[in-house]
């Protein structure tokens, strides 16, 4: 921050000096403000920077990279020098940066900084409401100017679904900009035959009879995308700082507050609208653009259109002594207007050799100095804070070529009317095609895109009559192609012509060098000027694109709204060539202007982050501490650690519990599918590697798929519910992509089997009860089950009811090895019956057990984990699971095996390895190597043959184990392997991966 | 003897002893969203700009897999009391009661508003499938219904719904599958100023949440306080029905 270059003296705390006329400002409301410190008065309506500029103060700090003193340059988005930093205003706000002085209104105590360009981001949490919006439209319309309310005018009588977009705080777009009253000299702006301000304020008043108008202020459309999908950035901020301010059910208060009361209110701050638009009128104006003189950046040297804007919309003299530098006819509006204002215009210099009929009569009207075939050629700045105190004229040649030292003439600001740019980066985020018009000096849309229109200013047609009738014919025909017709009515104006521009690309001298012409300035934002452009094009660039990158040109927060075609034309004038299309244009990209990510985030923060999964037992898993794991969506428990006890001591405590007595476990997550018809076993089969055909009813099988190569794919416990009836059960992640698998394979392969399949993961709560005594807990809570092993045998199921009534499917699966039920109930009863699973098991000091346990004990009995354990280059018969592979049958992947490379016997194996020191745990994920190999940088790569995939204390055996897929492994039993273990390595036996009840004698109990 | 029950007729003699105690199992039941009824109730606001929140509790509803104009489809049709709607979008039958939404060609969700689910909800279907492809799945439990009301829920649904909600695109009585924000629901206009939204039993704590946070907005005038109709939030589906019109 720089505050000796703000300008010293009591002008700052002077009220707000303003002229008689203003039309966008409300007199009878002050508000204060302070900006650096310093305090400042200005009136609703204002923005910082048209509050400060009355308040003497037009200089902004200094430049980011040349410490340069800069001023406000425009009035607009495209401002590229006064960005400020804003502090919180409202609780739960924080500070927000680079936001551009000429976009933000004045609130009562807001407090700013003027940055050098650079932001700080707030570290405070903002706690301010950001939403999204989605929405589908006939007929979307792109800026508020006059085109684009006469196209919303035609397209909404229609009945059209029609939303009209602005990122202004008040409808009329270059219209505001106007005195609004009649100037002598001046154009004639009025429409229909009443004041262009009347005309607007009824045009918008018409929409709120029309049902179907949404028309949004301050709204501005910042990416354009295929099938016309549109994204915009609404900001409230100000409603929402004077709702907050003043209490609840405080109006905005100006005129231009939401004219649509059915959807904004206080409380969201910014609001990200996702369009979507059968059509689409863009109606978004054009920028203007400086000139690229020497020493051309100094406060006080500010778009020509800015200055008229300061002066009409908010009664502010820019300066006192204004020389206006024109290349075209727009600023003689200005001096129009300025005369009018009583503003001194010391001279009027214009580049064309010939006064054009515009010219001379408002210069004839005002009695102004014309200098024509001239421009300016350099500046001085000796007022406050660096401001231009005087301009240098020269003669121009026919080349554009400045001849000597010219004039000297006083002034205290210089308005640059260096021509528009039509902004056409909607229609160029579509790669619309665009062309180079050479006599208004402009890029404007070749052809629009497809069901789109472009309509004003864009096409750089700049006259009012042309805007209003191109606007509404499209407005009419947009809404006509969505199928609303309505009769069509071009609002009047009066007809406008005006001459050709003379733009000047580059002022120098005969005898200028280009690489020093360093204040020649581009780019103010990223302080790039002539000399960075020469110096990328000596270094062999020619590409615009190639230039902006090396520059730097145009990428700033402004995204070179007023750089883009200066820099087109400085490299078109060092190549020697006229035709800036013949260099062309940078790709437009979204954003069009910055955009928070607060607000692209909207309301996915904290707890609304993402959707946490969560079962009907949830609440219990809660209350009693547990730490959960993140599955397949879900929230699982992982472990429930007891008062000290960190995560492997509940895991061992768990393990054991389970092992010795009884442990349970939620077990609701896995998929569900239910799969009917009379070819469901001849499905199944081709579908696991296993056969289902001949599975008795009421019993259940485990089985494994494979993908067409032949790798693990997903695998679960099948139960045949009936002849024609099954329920798959799938892994907690895989549920959705194995539904769509069946599905696929049903559809695209084998459409004439009778199988139909229904996801009913969440009709049913899964409580898992494991151990020894689990046939005790289940035999209470089921009194009318016979739960011995002669006649519940293990793989069967059965349904029951429960003590209370309650429905069940029980079945006997283990995962653990040891005598395990799972009790199946409608989701809706799962907390009671996991409740008095609890209960019934009390005596037994039944023990909750989370995922961490599940994968130990499945481990200590060599079961694998898909996705853990498999990674998708893993066959059955590398996992040790030959066993589950049907010899006889077809199914998907079987092809596969008898590819040599699936075939051969040395592939990667799973085996069990237990460090030889029975203490230090394997890293899960860490490579084994051959005993002995070398491992430093010196002796090159390191071949590895294998890696850990599960890694455990074990509660049973009371030592680490692990399993491993390694190189040839079951033919390795017994060998010594190695693992990096915390920068060291460890011997590693090969075993096999069942380390625990290998013949399975607990299983029955 | 356990009862090991794999056919229709013994699961129909377990169903009568069931039935019985329909009260006791009423009291052992909880529905996905009823930790967040009082939330809901506290958010339901009428006026100008009304919005309220409740969940349809222990509805009805059956999954149907059949090819419409096949004999599944009409011994269903039969079995149910209903007609199949036959295009995406169409919802037949009656909001207030039983009603029938489509899920894709051969896909749909039957839903009875106006009593809960006892055990056994699918024999009847079930029965009237013998020897015919398809299949009827009771998936009462397996999403829930939030019914999204008043005169701002379009508003709230379409902060975080793609879908065009307009009434000229989603009038009443049309249903879809979408996302509501990252969940996936069916959506379902159910009448005039209401909408049902049917998330998944894991995800109605975070879409209860959601909506309610879309509708906080709306609330910011002294909502809290008006609490009309909220007291039906969980009473029972008759009395839902009624205040329905």
């Amino acid at each position: 921050m720089t505050h000796s270059a703000r300008p010293s003296g009591s002008t700052h705390l002077s009220g707000p000096t303003r002229l008689d006329h203003a039309t966008g400002i409300d007199r009878s409301r002050h508000i204060s403000f302070s900006v650096d410190g310093q305090q400042h008065t200005g009136f609703a309506g204002d923005t910082i920077a048209s509050a400060l500029i009355a308040s003497g103060r037009i200089d902004c700090g200094a430049s980011t990279y040349l410490g340069r003193s800069r001023g406000i340059l425009s009035a607009g988005i495209e401002e590229s020098n006064a960005l400020v930093r804003v502090k919180g205003r409202i609780p739960g706000d924080v500070s927000e940066s680079m936001l551009p002085a000429t976009r933000v209104p004045i609130t009562e105590g807001l407090e700013a900084d003027y940055l050098s360009g650079l932001g700080i981001l707030d570290p405070g949490q903002d706690e301010l409401v950001y939403e999204h919006k989605h929405i589908h439209v006939d007929v979307l319309i792109v800026g508020a100017g006059p085109a684009g309310l006469a196209a919303a005018r035609e397209a909404g009588k229609s009945g059209a679904r029609t939303l009209l977009l602005d990122d202004r705080s008040a409808p009329g777009g270059s219209l505001l900009s106007s005195p609004g009253r009649s100037v002598e000299g001046a154009l004639d702006e009025s429409i229909d035959e009443v004041p262009a301000p009347e005309w607007i304020e009824a045009t918008v008043n018409g929409f709120a009879e029309a049902e179907e108008i949404t028309y949004r202020p301050n709204t501005t459309v910042f990416g354009s995308y295929d099938s016309n999908f549109f994204v915009a950035l609404e900001d409230r901020t100000r409603e929402l700082v004077e709702t907050e301010g003043t209490g609840s059910g405080a109006s905005a208060g100006s005129a231009d507050s939401d004219r649509d009361d059915t959807a904004s209110r206080a409380g969201t701050r910014q609001r990200v609208w996702h369009i979507r638009a059968k059509q689409v009128v863009l109606a978004t104006g054009a920028h203007e653009r400086p000139i690229v003189f020497a020493d051309n950046d100094r406060p006080g040297i500010m778009l020509a259109s800015a200055v008229r804007t300061y002066l009409n919309r908010f009664g502010v003299a820019a300066g006192q002594r204004i020389a206006i530098a024109a290349t075209n006819d727009s600023a003689y509006e200005l001096l129009a207007d300025l005369h009018a204002a009583g503003i001194d215009v010391p001279a009027i210099i214009d580049s064309r050799a010939t006064a054009s009929a515009m010219a001379e009569r408002v210069v004839d009207t005002t009695g102004t100095r014309l200098i024509l075939g001239s421009t300016v050629t350099g500046t001085a700045g000796e007022g406050p804070a660096g401001r231009i105190s005087r301009v240098t004229v020269a003669a121009l040649d026919e080349d554009a070529v400045a001849a000597g030292h010219g004039e000297d003439i006083d002034v205290d600001l210089l308005a640059v009317a260096g021509g528009f740019s039509p902004v056409i980066h909607l229609h160029g985020q579509r790669r619309g095609p665009i062309v180079w018009r050479a006599d208004i000096a402009a890029f404007v849309p070749k052809t629009p895109v497809r069901d789109q229109f472009t309509v004003g200013a864009i096409n750089g047609d700049y006259s009012l009559e042309a805007a209003l009738k191109d606007g509404a014919e499209a407005g009419n025909a947009a809404a006509n192609r969505s199928g609303f017709a309505a009769a069509l009515t071009v609002p009047k104006a009066a007809a406008m012509t005006f001459a050709p521009a003379r733009p000047l690309w580059l002022v120098t001298s005969a005898e200028d060098d280009h690489t020093a012409l360093t204040t020649h300035f581009i780019d103010f934002q990223r302080d790039q000027s002539v000399a960075d452009v020469q110096r990328a094009m000596n270094a062999g660039m020619r590409s615009v694109e190639h230039i902006k990158r090396y520059t730097s040109i145009s990428t700033g927060g402004d995204q070179g709204k007023t750089s883009a075609v200066n820099a087109i034309g400085a490299i078109t004038s060092i190549l020697g060539e006229t035709d800036l299309g013949s260099v062309g244009h940078t790709t437009f990209r979204a954003p069009f202007a910055p955009v928070p990510f607060a607000a692209l985030a909207g309301r996915r923060k904290g707890e609304l982050f993402d959707p946490a999964r969560i079962t009907a037992i949830h609440p219990w898993h809660v209350a009693h501490g547990a730490e959960f794991e993140d599955v397949g969506g879900w929230k699982r428990p992982w472990y429930y650690p007891r008062p000290g006890e960190d995560m492997e001591a509940a895991v061992l405590r768990e393990g054991k519990a389970v092992r010795e007595s009884v442990g349970f476990q939620d077990a609701s997550t896995l998929g569900k599918i239910e799969i009917r018809g009379t070819d469901a076993g001849e499905f199944l089969g081709q579908i696991y590697t296993n056969g289902f055909k001949k599975l008795g009813v009421g019993k259940g099988r485990y089985g494994l798929m494979c993908t067409p190569d032949g790798m693990i794919f997903d695998d679960g416990v099948t139960l045949r519910v009936a002849e024609d009836r099954y329920l798959m059960t799938t892994t907690t992640g895989g549920a959705a992509t194995v539904l769509e698998w069946l599905e696929e394979w049903h559809q695209t392969e084998w459409p004439h089997l009778d199988v139909v399949f229904t996801s009913v993961t969440e009709q049913w709560s899964t409580v898992a009860v494991a151990g020894p005594r689990s046939r005790d807990v289940i035999a209470k809570i089921a009194p009318n089950l016979d739960v011995s092993n002669e006649n519940f045998e293990f793989m069967g199921f059965r349904e029951t009811t429960l003590a209370g009534g309650i429905p069940a499917r029980i079945c006997r699966i283990s995962f653990s090895g040891e005598l395990a039920f799972e009790v199946n109930v409608e989701n809706y009863y799962g907390l009671a019956v996991w409740e008095a699973v609890a209960e019934a098991g009390a005596e037994f000091d039944i023990t909750p057990y989370g995922t961490e346990v599940m994968h130990v004990l499945r481990a200590e009995k060599g079961f694998i984990i898909v996705g853990q354990d498999t990674d998708g280059t893993v066959t059955p018969q590398d996992a040790g699971m030959e066993w589950i592979v049907s010899k006889f049958k077809d199914f998907i992947g079987k092809r596969s095996y008898s590819r040599i490379d699936t075939a051969r016997e040395d592939r990667k194996h799973l085996v069990g390895v237990l460090p030889v020191d029975g203490t230090t745990r394997l890293a899960e994920g860490a490579q084994l190597i051959t005993s002995g190999t070398p491992v430093t940088p010196e002796a090159g790569p390191v071949p590895m043959i294998g890696h850990v995939t599960s890694s455990y204390m074990s509660p049973s055996l009371d030592r680490p184990i692990g399993l491993a897929f390694v190189e040839n492994g079951r033919n390795r039993t017994g060998e010594i392997i190695q693992s990096p273990v915390a920068g060291s390595l460890v011997d590693v036996e090969i075993t096999s991966p069942v380390f625990y009840d290998p013949e399975g004698n607990r299983r029955d109990g | 003897m356990a009862d090991t029950t794999h056919t229709t007729e013994h699961r129909q003699r377990q169903l009568r002893t069931v039935e019985s105690s329909a009260e006791a199992l009423d009291a052992l039941r909880v529905s996905p969203g009823a930790h967040l009824a009082e939330e809901m109730a506290t958010a339901t606001k009428a006026g100008a700009d009304a919005v309220g929140l409740r969940e349809r509790v222990f509805a009805v509803q059956l999954g149907l897999r059949c090819t419409p104009r096949t004999a599944s489809a009409e011994a269903l049709e039969s079995a149910l009391g209903i007609t199949l709607p036959t295009q995406i979008g169409e919802v037949t039958g009656d909001e207030a009661g039983l009603y029938a939404l489509w899920l894709s060609p051969d896909e749909f969700l039957v839903v009875d508003v106006s009593r809960r689910q006892r055990p056994g909800e699918t024999l009847v279907a079930e029965a009237s499938l013998e020897g015919l492809p398809g299949q009827a799945v009771d998936l009462s439990a397996n999403r829930t219904i939030l019914e999204l009301t008043g005169s701002k829920a379009r508003e709230v649904l379409e902060k975080s719904v793609r879908t065009d909600l307009h009434p000229r695109a989603f009038g009443v009585s049309t249903a879809i599958s979408t996302q509501l924000g990252t969940v996936p629901v069916i959506l379902h206009h159910s009448a005039a100023l209401e909408y049902r939204v049917y998330p998944r039993a894991s995800f109605a704590d975070f879409t209860v949440r959601w909506l309610l946070d879309g509708m906080a907005e709306f609330l910011i005038d002294g909502g809290a306080a008006d609490l009309a109709g909220s007291t039906s939030a969980i009473g029972t589906a008759s009395a839902e029905a009624e205040s329905r019109h």
